[in-house]
């Protein structure tokens, strides 16, 4: 009798729980107008200024509205994807407001973790410089403010260049036979520092050979990665990390970090490396001796397009406070608090007018800016870009090429073939 | 009581272990082959996408899939690289424990004590410090530096192998020391008395003694080996150069878990699993064979 019971139960039990788990969706009719806010905000190697400036926000904000008080947690940029996703499965542990990547944006939303953002009525919005606003969008939708904004350029020691009798590259096809050259006389140098997992590096060579990672069409995305235009641009890309300029048994492995931490160590003539590098290159052994000019594109006096990468801030789907949030997003994201968090910690602005107003007053952003002003590109918006990203497609993909494990036709094409099935998916 | 009766009342005894069993494996196992029945990414679980089923779609994506089956093989052979490596090393160790003063052996035994008790990643890492290309005491000390050992795939391959046995040869060599110590001091003597050389002696008396202890230990060392997620992880940053270091767990997680696609994690799991579970039996009948009460 009772193993019929328990049988009973247990079949029952199957049949109700026949489908995986699902969260419902968040209830967001609630909007209290007290209590406490919570917001994510990302840790730092040297996260005091951030914070300071945080503070100053949160406290001029609490003096705006009684009974309300902030509570900020820095999480780890390496753990977000799982702190993320179990904010958006669990609605009662996420937070109002938070910071996040602008290439996890896509997968966010479509995973319903971000809620769609009215600008309209925040006056200061008008400013966003548009192809970084871009970023925060989705199918048209603004779901983020972008905080700050990163671009990159190239780096290189004047002492070197100086002592050779060299001048920067003028053209994107001049870096390779100029990096040549410098590992011939200096062999001790890496010519430049590029890194097969780099691929924020590489993507420029791709954009200024008329090539893209891929194409949208009426909403579906397609690669292109495998086009005549980014071949081109993989094979010069790749032609860098060659025994002759940066050796593939130092080089192939090497992801940003680590490519600009050879040119931090005194190792590299060149690198690719952010505005947000300076600090750590100012701490260096490279510091004092080195430039930066934008990265050039195929002709001279050109520009090759740069990854618009950075940070957004967004408002949580299930917040029960959306005004609240919707506020304090616009204070932390307002002109004033950009230009804080610049001095604070370099990061560039993203309204036209601040830009403008920090490049005048420091030189060295002046190859960012322009960068950022001859117009930025980005990675397609889709959540299979978050997969593409978690299965390492492309880095994958100049990794074979620079091994010689295949041919740039071989390894474009077995990418385009994985980027097509994640886009399917 | 009759036999009805008994047979209820054993079942009444059995209910809370068996319910452990049911919570703890039978529940888990159940969700995962679930999971690994339909399409289930982020967008599924946090309900901004409706569940499809997909029968056994996942299955055949993974078994269609050209890489799955060369990661596979390169997990199989790297496990028996390990497993074997780990068995020599760990039985030529037990061997010299009995045969070495005490203060010799105790000091092995905590050598081997620290290298087991270390946290994979802590090992892996200290691993990678010393076999640094500029800065490591290994390359150093061999006069090559700039040499790097997790660049091609076959070094890498060697030194991430070298770790895992590093880590794993003590519990072998512990087990197997236990062993040969509680051979009867008879049973050698009498092989003495016979005439019996040492080499007869370890072959035809110690060896068919220490049958069913090397049996455990290898399938255990199997079925460690063949889950080996953190060295390669650490030491060869997530699976090597364009992937060619990875094995079924790392592959697993990359292609899978950190892509968000639990369906497809989970078909993974279940593949492995049954894998291991084969691999049990296995392990459970030659266990039966070599007499062991079960």
């Amino acid at each position: 009798m009772r193993l019929k019971a328990l049988v009973a139960v247990l079949g029952v039990g199957a049949v109700v729980a026949c489908a995986p788990v699902q969260s419902g969706p968040a209830n967001t009719s609630t909007d209290e107008k007290t209590g406490q806010l919570r917001v994510w905000l990302f840790d730092e190697v040297n996260r005091g200024p951030k914070e300071a400036v945080v503070k100053e926000a949160i406290s001029e904000f609490q003096g705006k509205h009684s009974g309300v008080t902030v509570d900020v947690q820095y999480i780890q940029v390496s753990s977000r994807a799982e702190r993320f996703k179990a904010a958006f499965s669990d609605p009662k542990s996420a937070p109002d407001v938070a910071e996040f990547g602008n290439t996890d944006l896509a997968g966010y939303v479509s995973a319903g973790g971000f809620s769609e953002l009215d600008l309209g009525s925040w006056s200061e919005s008008k400013d966003l410089v548009p192809t970084i606003l871009d970023t925060a969008k989705v199918d048209g939708k603004t779901y983020g403010v972008p905080w700050f904004v990163g671009v990159r350029a190239l780096y290189y020691r004047t002492d070197v260049f100086t002592e050779l009798g060299l001048k920067p590259p003028a053209t994107l096809d001049e870096i390779a036979p100029l990096a040549r050259q410098i590992r011939q006389k200096k062999p001790e140098l890496i010519g430049i520092s590029a890194g097969g997992k780099y691929l924020f590096a590489a993507l420029p060579f791709i954009w200024a050979n008329g090539g893209d990672i891929a194409k949208q069409d009426g909403g579906k995305f397609t690669a292109t990665i495998d086009s005549a235009e980014a071949k081109a641009g993989v094979a010069k890309y790749t032609e860098l990390i060659k025994d002759d300029i940066c050796p593939p048994a130092t080089c192939a492995g090497n992801g940003g970090d680590a490519s600009v931490e050879a040119f931090r160590a005194g190792k590299a003539a060149m690198t690719i490396g952010g505005d947000f590098n300076r600090k750590s290159v100012d701490a260096s052994s490279a510091a004092g001796k080195y430039g930066v000019v934008p990265l050039p594109g195929r002709t001279s006096g050109s520009i090759a397009p740069a990854f618009a990468g950075g940070n957004l801030l967004g408002v949580m789907k299930g917040t029960q406070r959306k005004t609240l949030a919707n506020e304090f997003l616009q204070l932390l994201a307002s002109k004033k608090y950009q230009q804080k968090m610049y001095s604070a910690m370099g990061n560039l602005p993203t309204f036209s007018d601040v830009q403008k107003q920090v490049s005048d007053s420091d030189k060295f952003l002046e190859p960012f800016t322009k960068t950022l002003q001859s117009g930025t590109k980005f990675v397609p918006v889709t959540p299979a870009w978050a997969k593409i990203e978690a299965q390492t497609v492309l880095p994958t993909m100049i990794q074979e090429v620079v091994t010689g494990a295949k041919n740039v036709d071989a390894a474009t094409a077995d990418a385009a073939k994985t980027m097509n099935a994640a886009f399917a998916s | 009581m009759t036999a009805k009766g008994q047979g209820r009342t054993a079942f009444a005894y059995l209910t809370p272990a068996l319910l452990v069993l049911a919570g703890l494996l039978a529940y888990p196992i159940y969700q995962l082959v679930l999971i690994s029945l339909y399409d289930y990414g982020q967008e599924q679980v946090s309900g901004g996408a409706p569940l499809t089923f997909l029968g056994l779609g996942n299955y055949q994506k993974l078994l269609g899939d050209q890489q799955f089956w060369t990661v596979l093989g390169q997990t199989v052979a790297f496990a028996a690289v390990c497993v074997v490596g780990t068995l020599l090393v760990g039985a030529f160790l037990a061997i010299l424990a009995t045969r070495v003063r005490a203060w010799a052996r105790t000091t092995l035994f905590l050598a081997a004590l620290g290298a087991w008790s270390t946290p994979a990643v802590a090992g892996s890492t200290i691993w990678l410090f010393l076999f640094d290309a500029n800065f490591g005491f290994v390359n150093e000390v061999l006069g090559i530096q700039g040499f790097s050992w997790t660049f091609d795939k076959w070094t890498a391959f060697g030194l991430v192998a070298a770790q895992v046995i590093w880590c794993s040869f003590p519990f072998v060599m512990v087990t197997l020391y236990a062993g040969i110590k509680a051979i009867p001091g008879e049973v050698l003597e009498a092989a003495a008395l016979d005439g019996a050389s040492a080499f007869r002696t370890a072959w035809s008396v110690t060896l068919p003694l220490l049958r069913p202890i090397i049996l455990v230990v290898t399938i255990q060392s199997i079925i460690w080996d063949f889950k080996v997620f953190t060295q390669i992880y650490v030491m060869t940053n997530g699976g090597g150069i364009a992937g060619r270091n990875l094995v079924l767990n790392v592959y697993a997680y990359q292609q899978a878990f950190a892509a968000s696609e639990y369906g497809l994690g989970a078909a993974i799991g279940v593949v492995m699993t049954v894998l291991l579970l084969v691999i049990t039996l296995f392990y459970l009948r030659a266990l039966r064979r070599s007499g062991e009460v079960l």
